[in-house]
């Protein structure tokens, strides 16, 4: 994208000038963070509960990058993310409690997982695709069964030790700290996202997205781009499981479980794919959407979220789109004054 | 940004503002409430398990009234969907946000270990009312277990093996934590007794077929086969190894009462007549008080009959009760913990206690049958271990 | 030896059945339907309910497994699933997956949560030798049973006048419809088909793999797994994908059950490895 040599120069500025337009913060987007932040200082009894959607939503990110920007499917995502799980608890029970240095080993041992596996899913249909990393998740998973004496195998990690974050925060009853930590780290990952996908690397994983065959043709390495957006997608899985695993001072093996990796997929398909803030989105709404309706009625929750996704699908999500804009529109006046008040 | 994107985003704070409204509109709890945060899996593979104990727990409160030593007891009941770290959550919600006395449920194993930081960082009593891996109350000195561990099941299971004069034993367990603290504790008091076990088989808990492993036992040719696989799974085992011939060729199937599980009994066909488990509760247990339990669970759950999961959680509410009878109602945890051990009552299961040094659970052990009685099969007890305490705990006490 | 190749074939038999309604769907339709295992528990719970509250004996409730499965699938694709044809594949993902939570906790309400048994007449159960090998009666049963129903469908595939319009309607919808194919029919009537085999196997299987309402969730990998290791464009695939996954599974457990629950993962990724496709893809497609 960034090769100028043989064009005329009037396209190029105005395709410089329409990327600059569409990487462009908007003042909604500083709003939400700045909205998400606020929620540390209100709602103390609801931080937990924010904590598990920050970091669902981190995880939904990081599949959106494959699967949204690089257009692998997967349902084997969970993998990394137990791995990371499984690398800062083990880190933490063997007296490296430090929680960021923690994160970053995590970030590692994932990464060097999905670069090793990147090669299995650079072939392939989309179902092919699927099958190869649930394969891998599920043989990780019996893996780490195997080694119980590492792995806690299904009793879980006993006996970690989580240290404060920065040396100063430690992780409170509340999870106020919890969801600052979460929140911090998944504002640094958009943020990071944000410019990666506005970059030449992001617009050719596009463009293998939406035709492979062509973006050869045009001279983009195919196959080195899946690799890379592989790895830092998991990556930035392992991060998640990290923080689950800091947050919850607690590593079992449903961090593996397949159910894992078909959430992660509900919730960024729910939120809308591609777009970055869709596995966020996604993650508020299926999370609040399970939580309420599990306390209402603990026992068949599922059949609602059920219907909801049958609804979902069914109405289509633009139509829902439209309604939701036309709700917004009027509602916003009243919430952008809110916030500005906070 | 396209319009799309950016009413999207405005969306998303909109939902999650009045989300949030709507959830933190919790009602304050009043002075003379004591609140029982119940967390259980009532979706999900382990759901018949939340089930059971959700039904005997309410129950215990049609049956006793809802007040205990001047409080009125209220139970919240909230799903974990059987997943560690939101049973870890919801525990730490309740604490914060409900403000309960008293953690209640547990349904595996690791959901009660990732909860136990918390009820040691807030104090509160940690009820476990079906997980039985040896350990769990070692985790925090809040855990007190109204269900059994796996080894006083088991060891009973060695010492009856050894009783019937069966030299060897191969071991047949589901690949995980409780199924291999079963081998082990089988393992090691069969040879300890002067057996042999010729083979310790471990089935994977994904996709039980279990053809191969049985094939294994038939070419083995042991004089008795050891079985703990989790409840569910018991009617699979049993009819695979009648069809394979298995019982045929002279081969002795038992276990813990896992196997021929209340709950499915009588579903299995006369297949399972004759199996023998050693366990601590069995729903035809002669007593008065498991009469009296079952009729009522009967009438309240036409067509089900309690296990051991739910006789757990009827004696996890008979110790909160009595223990708040002790206290006077103090709800405090600590003081709540104080009382509980050394409790003793006779639960529908029998005799029963909490241990003081251990804050598990001292109970007898039966020795039951499969019968056929008035067209229903029950496990018939035949003979008792009594007042059995957790062996691996006790050898570590004796240390 | 041969009694373990013996229980291998039988068990692959039985997910060959559960499974190809989903090759077809997925193959012939182009239409991932993870929704496919809770057509399977339908077939499963009928089979229950109807020997334990009506008397039918096991073998009458066969029948009645499919059909009612059947009438299940054929109601859900004219209402539900026609809508569904030309989405992308994640939305039929969203979908399908809305339904089977919607089945798991609708059966967990109906039936309760614990497992169902089936109890097998007498004429299935226990087990002879022939020349020393062992075999089932009852596996005996599922192989006889799943080998007519394999070759009746090859069968009706290749060589009957619905297989070739079927052919032809998956190939080019819009020619097929000029030549006066009456697509949607052919579609709803290859939906349900499959969804009365997948109502079948469950009937069939839940004697083996056990049944409650979480079947639909424990045992999808499993079928995916046969249709991808197979192949989506034909029968024959997923057929010789099952027997082989099938007899792998047994015999690894029986040689090496420390890493039981391995191979068949382990398998599956050395078949996609070398043939991403599956094992007989169509080529150029």
């Amino acid at each position: 994208m960034t090769d100028t040599t043989d064009q005329p120069l009037a396209p190029v500025a105005r395709a410089s000038r329409f990327l600059a337009a569409e990487a462009r913060w908007s003042w909604l987007e500083i709003a939400f963070w700045i909205a998400a932040f606020g929620l540390a200082f209100v709602f103390r009894s609801n931080h937990l509960l924010f904590a598990e959607i920050a970091i669902l939503a981190l995880f939904a990110v990081s599949l959106d990058l494959i699967l949204g920007y690089a257009g692998i499917v997967s349902l084997g995502h969970a993998a990394f993310f137990g791995l990371g799980a499984y690398t800062v608890g083990i880190m933490a029970r063997s007296g490296w409690g430090d929680p960021l240095t923690g994160l970053v080993a995590a970030g590692v041992t994932a990464g060097i997982l999905g670069f090793l596996t990147s090669f299995l899913v650079l072939r392939g249909s989309d179902l092919t695709r699927l099958m190869i990393t649930l394969g891998v998740a599920s043989l990780l998973h019996e893996t780490a069964n195997k080694l119980d004496w590492l792995t806690g195998g299904a009793d879980g990690l006993q006996g970690m030790m989580v240290g404060p974050v920065l040396g100063h925060f430690s992780f409170d009853l509340y999870g106020t700290t919890a969801y600052v930590y979460a929140l911090s780290v998944l504002f640094v990952v958009v943020l990071g996202l944000r410019v990666l996908v506005h970059s030449p690397f992001g617009h050719a994983l596009r463009a293998i997205r939406d035709n492979p065959l062509r973006a050869r043709a045009i001279g983009i390495p195919v196959s080195r781009r899946l690799i890379a957006a592989y790895t830092l997608a998991a990556v930035i899985a392992g991060f998640a499981g990290a923080l689950l695993a800091q947050t919850s001072a607690f590593a079992s093996l449903d961090v593996l479980e397949f159910h894992r990796s078909a959430d992660v997929m509900l919730v960024l398909v729910i939120g809308g794919s591609g777009r970055l803030y869709g596995g966020i989105l996604g993650a508020i709404v299926f999370r609040l959407a399970q939580d309420g309706i599990a306390n209402i009625t603990p026992q068949y929750w599922q059949f609602w979220i059920g219907l909801g996704l049958v609804a979902l699908v069914l109405l289509g999500r633009d139509r829902l789109e439209i309604v939701g804009r036309r709700l917004v529109g009027r509602v916003l006046p009243w919430l952008v004054g809110e916030e500005k008040a906070r | 940004m396209t319009f799309s994107q950016i009413t999207r985003r405005s969306a998303l704070t909109g939902i999650s503002v009045a989300a949030l409204t709507l959830i933190t509109s919790v009602a304050a709890s009043a002075e003379d409430v004591v609140k029982v945060g119940l967390i259980l899996p009532m979706t999900g593979p382990s759901a018949s398990t939340g089930r059971q104990i959700d039904q005997a727990v309410k129950l215990y409160q049609a049956m006793n009234g809802t007040k205990a030593g001047g409080k009125t007891v209220e139970v919240i009941v909230k799903d974990d969907t059987g997943v560690a770290d939101v049973t870890k959550r919801i525990a730490q919600e309740l604490v914060v946000n409900d403000k309960v006395s008293v953690l209640a449920g547990f349904g595996l194993t690791p959901l009660a270990l990732a909860t136990a930081p918390i009820s040691t960082q807030a104090k509160v009593p940690q009820i476990v009312m079906a997980a039985a891996t040896a350990t769990i109350t070692e985790a925090s000195p809040y855990i007190v277990r109204t269900s059994f561990t796996l080894p006083q099941a088991t060891v009973p299971a060695a010492n009856l093996a050894t009783k019937n004069g069966w030299k060897k034993v191969v071991t047949l367990v589901s690949d995980y934590g409780p199924g291999i603290d079963a081998e082990k504790a089988f393992g090691e008091q069969f040879t300890k007794n002067g057996g042999a076990v010729s083979a310790a088989l471990r089935v994977p808990l994904k996709n039980p077929d279990f053809a191969p492993f049985l094939q294994r036992v038939a070419d083995d040719k042991p004089d008795a086969v050891f079985v703990f696989v989790p409840s569910g799974f018991g009617a699979l085992v049993v009819k695979q190894f009648v069809e394979r011939g298995l019982d045929k060729s002279g081969i002795k199937l038992f276990g813990t009462g896992d196997l021929p599980d209340d709950d499915q009994l009588d579903g299995m066909g006369d297949v399972v007549i004759g199996l023998i488990s050693t366990h601590h509760y069995s729903a035809a247990h002669p007593s008065p008080e498991n009469k009296a339990f079952v009729a009522a669970y009967q009438k309240a759950n036409p067509g089900q009959r309690p296990n051991f999961m739910a006789v757990g959680g009827f004696d996890g509410m008979a110790l909160i009760y009595k223990a708040l009878e002790k206290t006077k109602g103090e709800t405090d945890g600590t003081k709540l913990v104080e009382a509980m051990k050394g409790l003793s009552w006779v639960s529908p299961r029998g005799p029963m206690s909490i241990d003081p040094d251990t804050r598990d659970v001292i109970q007898n052990i039966y020795v039951r049958k499969v019968e056929k009685v008035d067209g229903h099969l029950w496990n018939i007890e035949t003979e008792a271990f009594e007042k059995v305490k957790d062996p691996v705990k006790a050898a570590k006490m004796a240390k | 030896m041969l009694t373990i190749l013996f229980d291998g074939v039988s068990t692959g038999m039985l997910l060959f059945v559960l499974a190809c309604g989903l090759a077809v769907t997925l193959g012939l339709m182009n239409f991932v339907n993870l929704a496919h295992g809770a057509f399977a528990m339908v077939g499963g719970y009928v089979t229950v309910i109807a020997m334990q509250r009506f008397g039918v004996p096991f073998l009458a409730t066969l029948p009645l497994a499919f059909v009612i499965a059947a009438a299940i699938g054929l109601v859900l694709e004219r209402t539900l699933y026609v809508h569904m044809y030309g989405r992308n594949h994640l939305d039929q993902v969203l979908f399908s997956i809305g339904l089977v939570f919607m089945a798991m906790a609708g059966m967990d309400w109906f039936m309760g949560s614990s497992p169902q048994n089936v109890l097998l007449p007498e004429a299935l159960k226990g087990r002879f030798d022939v020349g020393g090998v062992g075999i089932g009666r009852y596996r005996l049963f599922l192989v006889v049973v799943c080998g007519i129903l394999a070759v009746a469908l090859q069968l009706v595939l290749s060589k009957t006048r619905f297989g070739s319009r079927l052919r032809a309607a998956v190939d080019d919808q819009r020619v097929a419809r000029g030549l006066g194919i009456g697509v949607q029919t052919i579609f709803a009537l290859t939906f349900a088909v499959g969804s009365g085999l997948a109502g079948l196997g469950g009937a069939l299987g839940a004697e083996i793999l056990g049944l409650d309402p979480s079947f639909p969730v424990k045992y999808m990998i499993f079928f995916l797994i046969v249709v991808t290791v197979g192949g989506t464009s034909s029968i024959v695939g997923p057929f010789v994908a099952a027997l082989l996954l099938g007899i792998a599974d047994v015999a690894g457990k029986y040689y090496v059950p420390s890493l039981g629950s391995f191979v068949i993962y382990a398998l599956m990724i050395a078949v996609l490895i070398v043939r991403p496709n599956g094992l007989f893809a169509r080529p150029g497609r």
